[in-house]
């Protein structure tokens, strides 16, 4: 398949099942919010070393957030749900609470609940009220108001906790390493646009994608040697000789279509450039098919682009 | 399906427990056999068709007309359905109410919203003292639901209350919020003396700040987040409550009597 010049290669990515959750954080105004997200956020690009893998997926205008201030959404994933609630409450108790003025609130609802604040709240050292407000629909929401020396961290006491997919990719194949790089950012400016998303890697980018195993006993990880533009020849390489860099796009979401059109929308954004920006093929990284339930086949995601 | 009515057609003169004329114990009965129930009235007992004419046939919606303050524990343990009360009402409206709605229309005497655990009780006109209080022996009052009130409220509003909301738009007599456990109580007129006496937990609400006693310490005036959702959460009930703006109060804390840790929060008339 050809677009634009670009070639998609016929492949697919796989992902695997995941465990996700998504809150909102408010602050005084979008600086402060931002500040807490980042931190929240920050470490959080592979469960391979991270134990979750996290992102914003959007800024909150004043109407959408239960305390009628500006603030973000964050989408966070793992590969279980006790290392999504150890994290999570690790992340909110060093990251969130410590904030100037900003809140925490759940930003999915479903039976499997976790913790947000239920356990911050002892920071209170017994100073902590709570209160049960009842939402739009009647139902009623605990939070936690706990005493801290800016004036109160408000915190709802549980998030909603889905199944989510993570592990959706594409490579980004390019003559030289700015125009990968160049492209990458346009697919992820068209990417955040699309809810229910994150791409976890610094800028949503990147470079060193791995393959599974190594030479060394002691990593089941190690670079993919095949997508190294340094090793075309030592290697068995999968990129053409006027190929100089690869950059991977990975994409977590709640669920299939999403991170389907997500990936439509990015790839698209590349191929607009043309292939007269350096970027000369797409492709995706997948074990063959054997280890994650979920395949996004490039093709097939990029049919309903060009109907 | 007309709503079951049942219009008062004598004067009473000594107490009618009514609890039995909830919309769930009434649910598939015919005309007969509500008439024929029997209701506690004093030392002696006297059939429904004997206080009141019964119309109508729905009694997930039950009105009462002609009501007078005789009339004990209009909705006690009702556990849904909808009841009207066009008049007023004795005391214990809304005892131990588990689930619906009551509206009196007029005024109710002591213990209303007694023991209440959910739902929503407005009453239109006064209400007596232990709004959303216990009863005789229990350790806990109002233990969830909402209460309305638009008039005036007695003495020990939300007395040992352990959950829910009670919003007056009156005024309030004195010991508000005693021995509070937990819950909210909004008042937007005058408040008696002593309130939050006693009080572990809970908030407290006032538009007019009363004269508290000593034991209730004032912790400086604040803008608190969380009171952009207290009333976001009033929104639905259309009171004079959803008019408040401001999130900046003074806020009080107490009882340190009892090593409270209720709060009275009152709002900055400076907003």
């Amino acid at each position: 398949m050809l677009i634009n010049g670009v070639q998609i290669d016929d492949t697919f990515a796989e992902a695997f099942n995941m465990r996700g959750t998504r809150v909102l954080i408010t602050a005084q105004n979008l600086k402060w919010a931002y500040h807490a997200a980042n931190a929240m956020t920050g470490f959080a690009t592979s469960v391979i070393g991270c134990g979750v893998e996290a992102g914003i997926e959007r800024e909150l205008n004043v109407d959408e957030t239960p305390d009628g201030r500006p603030g973000v959404s964050i989408l966070m994933f793992a590969m279980g749900s006790k290392v999504l609630m150890q994290q999570l409450e690790t992340r909110m108790g060093q990251c969130i609470l410590t904030c100037p003025t900003a809140a925490a609130f759940a930003g999915v609802e479903s039976e499997e609940r976790i913790n947000l604040g239920k356990n911050l709240r002892f920071f209170g050292d017994g100073y902590q009220t709570s209160k049960l407000f009842a939402n739009k629909n009647g139902k009623a929401k605990r939070y936690w108001r706990i005493p801290v020396m800016d004036g109160e961290f408000l915190c709802e006491e549980t998030t909603g906790m889905v199944r989510a997919i993570g592990g959706g990719n594409f490579l980004i194949l390019a003559t030289s390493q700015p125009a990968a790089l160049a492209a990458a950012e346009a697919a992820i400016d068209a990417m955040k646009q699309i809810p229910n998303v994150i791409m976890p890697f610094p800028g949503g980018v990147v470079r060193s994608g791995s393959k599974v195993g190594s030479k060394y006993k002691t990593m089941f990880a190690s670079t993919n040697d095949a997508f190294c533009p340094t090793l075309k020849g030592a290697t068995n390489t999968e990129l053409s000789p006027e190929i100089e860099s690869v950059m991977e796009i990975v994409i977590d979401g709640l669920n299939f279509e999403d991170i389907a059109a997500s990936m439509r929308v990015g790839i698209q954004a590349i191929c607009n450039l043309g292939a007269a920006s350096g970027v000369k093929r797409i492709s995706a990284g997948n074990y063959g098919g054997k280890l994650g339930p979920h395949h996004f086949k490039l093709h097939e995601i990029m049919a309903e682009s060009t109907s | 399906m007309n709503a079951l009515t049942f219009t008062q057609k004598i004067t009473l003169q000594h107490q009618l427990n009514c609890a039995a004329l909830t919309p769930n114990n009434l649910a598939n009965k015919s005309i007969t056999e509500i008439a024929s129930i029997l209701l506690g009235y004093g030392k002696s007992q006297l059939r429904v068709d004997e206080v009141f004419e019964i119309t109508g046939n729905d009694a997930q919606n039950i009105y009462f007309k002609n009501s007078s303050n005789k009339l004990d524990y209009l909705g006690a343990n009702m556990a849904t359905g909808c009841m009207h009360i066009e008049g007023n009402a004795g005391a214990y409206l809304g005892y131990n109410l588990k689930q619906g709605e009551i509206h009196c229309h007029g005024n109710t005497e002591a213990f209303a919203a007694c023991n209440m655990v959910a739902g929503l009780l407005k009453v239109d006109g006064n209400t007596g003292d232990f709004l959303g209080g216990a009863s005789s022996g229990l350790r806990k009052g109002m233990r969830g639901g909402t209460v309305i009130v638009k008039g005036n409220a007695g003495d020990r509003v939300g007395d040992q209350m352990r959950r829910g909301l009670i919003l007056v738009e009156g005024n309030v007599g004195a010991y508000c919020g005693s021995r509070m456990i937990a819950g909210t109580i909004g008042v937007l007129g005058d408040v008696g003396g002593y309130a939050g006496f006693n009080m572990k937990h809970g908030t407290l609400l006032f538009s007019k700040l009363p004269k508290l006693h000593a034991t209730i310490k004032d912790c400086g005036t604040h803008t608190l987040p969380f009171l952009h959702l207290l009333f976001k959460s009033f929104v639905p009930f259309k009171t004079k409550f959803s008019d408040i703006k401001t999130q900046r109060v003074q806020r009080f804390v107490g009882d340190v009597a009892c090593n409270g840790n209720g709060e009275i929060l009152f709002l900055s008339p400076s907003q």
